[in-house]
């Protein structure tokens, strides 16, 4: 899949920002007044930032609320809807305590959990695509939920439940990895199958329907960037997850605070670039591709 | 709406004969022409004169080479457009309901006034048989020429899919698939139609009919050689040529 910046960025900082809500709205950290008024507008910064990258991408952008009236099938109408209710929840919430200096609990863990849902519902819209096996498990869902989930408490300051979610959110991206590699095989989905002639010989793509490139290449058969898949992956899984921890082992200062996010940021980014050019859609079999 | 209909009326789509085909792309061009010229945004091109052309295109022709175990390799010409699939996996992903299956006659089509171009059921569709177009900013996938179809401004032998009517080879037929005695459901009954990637549980309504087989050749028994050994000058030829060439 072409991994387009609008998504990689909108997928990684939507995710934190909501990861930061959900603890935020649990109470493990319930500033007030200023400070809490600046935690508040990070959040908001990176989780709505993320969401406004990701209407870039779209060919109508002005008519995006139409997106809002197939929740019943579609799960990127119900990220809508769900990210529009953490955020006003949110914002209920954020503002007992930044004017009031009280702590409603009840805004609180609803918005918690519906900061959580939305990021449930972006893994859904991978997770569901039939079409590109390397997503269709439940390693997707569990990455994006262990993802904000960690990078939200690192965001948080909460050094203890940082150290013990990098590690687990490193372990998803590795079986993201391991069992991905083999899902297209694993889908059985060949040129075989998608020509129906298997059963009378192997099949090759002998020409393509056209001399030039097209949408289809484009979008779905990204097969470039894969030459550094390695590299990255160590990148990935170095920066975001294994020097973070390190770095909180030592003990805590905000400087030091500071270096584990930016370099949690950069593995973020690597491991999602990673996620789209990596995947393979299984119409680049029909180009003889994958 | 993007629920699926629990049943249509009726189940409109093709039948692509892959033995008749000629991989000539008459249907290409013919329904490159009838949808940019009707129904909807029109096809764009890119750079179409240029160095880098590309475009969005409903219908595609590959070619694939088959190599039995023994024996010659097998040249297939296969055209590929939408499936107008029974599970379209492509209209329940949509967040706008631009995109459905309509339940008179099934067909699967894109409300292009509604479409906000996120590209989702693209991704969704197996078949790489939608095609967002970069000039429109809306998705464009085939409408079995629904504008043509039921159209009474056309006489009548006109009123089939543009690539349907263009086929020179006659591969290509247009039906009702739940009408079993439609032409389309016989020649999938009779040929052994058959579905593409049947795992990804589309249910695609349009049918393959596959190759024959090549061990009936109708021309073989006419160049068979009708005299082995010559007689008279040509004999006589050939034996002085064989002597001479030590053949
Ligand atoms: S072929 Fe693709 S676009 Fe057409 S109905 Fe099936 S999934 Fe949808
Ligand atoms: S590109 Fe248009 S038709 Fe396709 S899913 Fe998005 S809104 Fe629906």
């Amino acid at each position: 899949m072409h991994p387009a910046p609008s998504v990689i960025i909108f997928t990684s900082l939507s995710g934190l920002g909501f990861g930061l809500l959900f603890w935020m709205g649990l109470g493990f950290l319930a500033p007030t007044g200023w400070v809490a008024f600046a935690f508040f507008t990070i959040a908001y910064l990176l989780a709505v930032g993320g969401l406004l990258a990701s209407t870039f991408h779209l060919g109508h952008p002005e008519r995006a609320l139409k997106a809002f009236t197939q929740w019943r099938t579609s799960w990127l109408s119900r990220e809508a809807w769900a990210s529009v209710l953490a955020l006003v929840t949110m914002a209920l919430y954020g503002a007992g305590l930044v004017f009031f200096a009280n702590r409603w609990a009840v805004p609180g863990y609803l918005g918690a959990a519906l900061s959580l849902a939305t990021v449930t519902t972006t893994a859904m819209i991978y997770t569901q695509m039939r079409t590109v096996p390397r997503w269709h498990n439940a390693t997707t869902p569990a990455m994006y939920l262990s993802f904000s989930l960690a990078g939200g408490a690192l965001l948080a300051g909460q050094v203890t439940l940082a150290t013990w979610l990098l590690p687990i959110a490193g372990v998803a991206l590795v079986a993201h990895w391991v069992v991905g590699d083999k899902a297209l095989a694993r889908s059985g989905t060949t040129l075989a199958s998608a020509t129906g002639l298997g059963d009378r010989g192997t099949v090759r793509s002998f020409e393509p329907p056209h001399t030039g490139t097209n949408y289809l290449l484009r979008e779905f058969v990204h097969v470039v960037g894969r030459k550094h898949s390695l590299t990255l992956r160590v990148i990935a899984l170095l920066s975001g997850f294994v020097l973070p921890v390190l770095i909180l082992l030592a003990g805590f200062s905000h400087a030091l605070a500071a270096v584990a996010v930016l370099l949690h940021l950069v593995g973020v980014f690597a491991s999602r670039w990673l996620f789209f050019a990596e995947a393979e859609h299984v119409v680049g079999l029909y180009y003889g591709k994958r | 709406m993007t629920t699926l209909p629990e049943k249509t009326d009726r189940k409109l789509g093709l039948v692509i004969d892959l033995d008749t085909c000629v991989g000539c792309h008459a249907c290409v061009i013919s329904c490159k022409g009838w949808n940019t010229e009707n129904y909807g945004a029109p096809l764009a091109d890119q750079d179409a004169y240029g160095a880098d052309p590309s475009g969005t295109f409903l219908n595609r022709v590959h070619s694939y080479e088959v190599q039995p175990e023994t024996g010659p390799a097998q040249l297939v010409h296969f055209p590929k457009s939408c499936l107008h699939c029974e599970d379209a996996p492509c209209v329940t992903v949509c967040p706008t309901g631009a995109s459905y299956k309509r339940v008179e006659d099934g067909i699967v089509l894109v409300n292009e006034s509604d479409c906000i171009g996120c590209g989702l059921c693209a991704w969704a569709c197996p078949y790489g048989a939608r095609e967002m177009d970069p000039s429109a900013g809306v998705m464009k996938k085939c409408t079995l020429c629904v504008d043509r179809i039921y159209n009474e401004n056309l006489p009548e032998e006109d009123r089939e899919p543009a690539c349907v009517r263009t086929c020179p080879a006659g591969a290509r037929h247009f039906g009702d698939f739940a009408d079993p005695d439609s032409h389309v459901s016989k020649l999938t009954a009779e040929r052994g139609g058959m579905d593409l990637m049947p795992e990804q549980g589309t249910k695609p309504v349009n049918k393959y009919l596959p190759p024959r087989d090549r061990d009936i050749d109708v021309l073989a028994p006419f160049l068979e050689p009708v005299a082995e050994d010559s007689k008279g000058f040509l004999g006589w030829l050939d034996k002085t040529l064989s002597k001479v060439g030590g053949a």
